[in-house]
């Protein structure tokens, strides 16, 4: 294909994706590096009958015009980085500088907005991909093993976790876990205490969230695994079978090797995707226990002070790390890309 | 696999037929469960006394005489004009997958037909667009939609979501072109076609199966957006998910509860239409990527 062609041909995809994914990019860029302006301030002298007053007021006038002229604000360079709400420089320092242990210092670290969100991120990134893996990779031995008339059915219904709108799905289960409903029930009657409320509890609110996580996310790691294992090599499983191999060992030595590649695919994109968790932390109202990067963003954005500045700095950090997570992909596509040419 | 899964043993057969009936019921349950709730009084739904209230709706019937009950429905629907939600997302659904699916095509299939080394860059960059959450680039549409007046409006949505959504459809778009022979549109051009003449004629007639799964997922993915719609779009122009988290956060009185459900249960609908009608599109969308890479 020619250069000119490609180039119509491609111009308006790539027009949209400079428009709205790369400008936008450089404006979250420059917008974590400027801070709104300050008020601007005038002092004046009233002197009425009883001697002269110094007076401060804001010039709103002054301030107004200050502030459509330039709309970015002030350039701060990183401060905005490293102040309170995010890397917390100083006050990770401090805390470093006092603590006599490791708990001291963490249970200093979860009160900063930032590292608070972060724990909960990673917990939830790292505990919920290699769980729905497992999870995914049983149900798709599970349903191959299925007789034809009601496969249909349960990859039908495997699909509606997955395929639910994330927040719709997180409500769902957070009524029914809720202490009137049904699963809340269910609970309190297992642990035999009447006032247990998942809600109430950290520990038990970051459970609930990372089930839901699993929840949602085998789906995609069954369909994808169910896919693989129809182009599972029977001669090789014949063979281990007359070499003796029981069943669990035909799994472990044949079939999860075959499916190695699809297993890295699925965590590699499971990595990201949980990276970003944040639906289901407004669905189960969660933001009192848990909290995440993407969380932090929208509470910034929302309301009536939209905080740009901060939540433009929120956005690179959150950039950042998934840019971490996905430089082993990268490679990968890199190896792929010179082995073929 | 047929033959071996005759073989199993019966311990076996019963531990499998056991474990997937367990699922089944874990991804199944909750949505009828919710379903079946949503026709009763919040009473009975989150039942303090006894949760068997919600399967006999004992104070439905005190309520309204029968044990279903459509006032949920009648309160999202009418009251709180949940219909103007439902039919803003179907504005914003049907142009963002027409529009992506028109400037998808177009550049997935010069991706593919290209040979030349910036196809690759191209495509990792879509990559890397791909991988960054949507809502980190709120924050950098909000100042410029304020000062140019476009914030709120469905339009500025639709856009933003076409482009959102671009990366994921050119890598699936692309990666299906290619498996359409390269021989098909040369021919088309020996004869004397322009490029684009060999993409009208030669390739629109048999791309039509790429693009209905590509097309689904870039459905699924307006449908299902939260973190855009609910940051750009004003009170007025909200779709249903934004909508319904709105619901739970200014009226988490008595009662209203249920329109939520109600809400839920409507937004949901569609979906278990779609998974039926194309499941196996489906299945086949999510496959194609991964036996790939």
């Amino acid at each position: 294909m020619k250069h000119s062609t490609f180039f119509w041909f491609f111009l308006p995809t790539g027009l949209a994706m400079l428009l709205f994914i790369a400008l936008p990019l450089v404006s979250v860029v420059l917008q974590s590096v400027h801070t709104p302006h300050e008020a601007v301030l005038v002092t004046v002298e009233n002197c009425g009958p009883f001697g002269c007053k110094k007076e401060t007021t804001i010039d709103q006038d002054a301030t107004s015009t200050l502030r459509t002229a330039e709309p970015l604000g002030r350039f701060v360079g990183l401060d905005i980085y490293f102040d309170r709400g995010h890397l917390a420089i100083n006050e990770v320092r401090d805390a470093w500088a006092t603590s006599e242990s490791w708990g001291g210092f963490f249970s200093k670290l979860g009160n900063l907005p930032f590292y608070r969100a972060m724990a909960f991120t990673l917990t939830f990134t790292f505990t919920v991909t290699p769980l729905l893996i497992a999870f995914g990779l049983m149900i798709a031995l599970g349903v191959n093993a299925l007789s034809e008339r009601v496969k249909g059915l349960v990859i039908f219904v495997s699909l509606l976790p997955m395929i639910v709108t994330p927040l719709i799905g997180s409500l769902i289960l957070f009524w029914m876990i809720d202490s009137r409903g049904i699963l809340g029930n269910a609970i309190q009657w297992l642990a035999a205490d009447p006032d247990l409320s998942l809600k109430a509890s950290t520990g038990l609110t970051w459970v609930m969230l990372i089930v839901y996580g699993v929840w949602h996310s085998a789906p995609f790691a069954f369909v994808v695994f169910y896919a693989g294992l129809q182009t599972l090599p029977m001669d090789q499983i014949e063979s281990a079978r007359i070499d003796g191999a029981n069943r669990w060992e035909q799994v472990r030595y044949v079939i999860i090797p075959h499916l190695m590649p699809l297993i890295t695919f699925v965590a590699l994109i499971q990595l990201m995707d949980n990276f970003r968790v944040f639906e289901p932390i407004v669905g189960f109202n969660a933001e009192a226990h848990a909290t995440s990067l993407s969380w932090i963003i929208f509470n910034d954005l929302g309301g009536e002070t939209r905080q740009l500045s901060a939540a433009a700095t929120t956005s690179m950090l959150t950039i950042f790390g998934v840019a971490i997570l996905l430089t082993p992909v990268l490679w990968r596509t890199w190896q792929d890309f010179k082995g073929k040419s | 696999m047929r033959s071996a899964a005759n073989q199993y043993p019966i311990y076996l057969k019963v531990l499998i037929y056991s474990f997937i009936a367990v699922w089944v019921i874990m991804a199944a349950f909750p949505f009828f469960w919710t379903l079946w709730g949503s026709f009763k009084v919040e009473l009975d739904f989150f039942s303090i006394a006894n949760w068997t209230n919600a399967l006999t709706g004992s104070n439905t019937t005190a309520t309204y005489g029968t044990s279903f009950t459509d006032t949920g429905y009648v309160g999202a629907w009418i009251e709180e004009e949940f219909w103007r939600a439902a039919i803003n997302t179907s504005i914003v659904c049907f142009f963002v997958v027409c529009t992506s699916l028109t400037i998808g095509t177009l550049g997935g299939y010069a991706l593919s037909r290209s040979g030349y080394r910036y196809t690759f860059w191209l495509l990792i960059t879509a990559l890397i667009f791909r991988a960054m959450p949507p809502i980190t680039l709120v924050s950098g549409y909000l100042l410029p939609f304020f000062e140019w007046n476009l914030w709120g409006i469905l339009p500025t949505t639709i856009i933003v979501l076409v482009a959102i959504n671009q990366p994921f459809t050119l890598w699936m778009l692309h990666s299906f072109f290619q498996s359409i022979p390269k021989d098909l549109d040369e021919s088309a051009k020996v004869d004397g076609c322009t490029q684009f003449q060999a993409f009208r004629f030669v390739i629109i007639p048999v791309m039509w199966p790429g693009v209905i799964t590509t097309g689904l997922f870039s459905f699924l993915l307006a449908y299902n957006d939260f973190a855009v719609t609910s940051m750009l779009l004003s009170d007025e122009n909200r779709t249903m998910v934004p909508k319904i988290a709105a619901f739970l956060g200014t009226t988490y009185t008595e009662g209203n509860v249920m329109f939520a459900v109600a809400a839920v249960v409507s937004a949901t609908a569609p979906l278990f239409i779609m998974v039926m009608f194309f499941q196996r599109r489906i299945v086949s969308g999510l496959t194609a990527g991964a036996v790939k890479g």
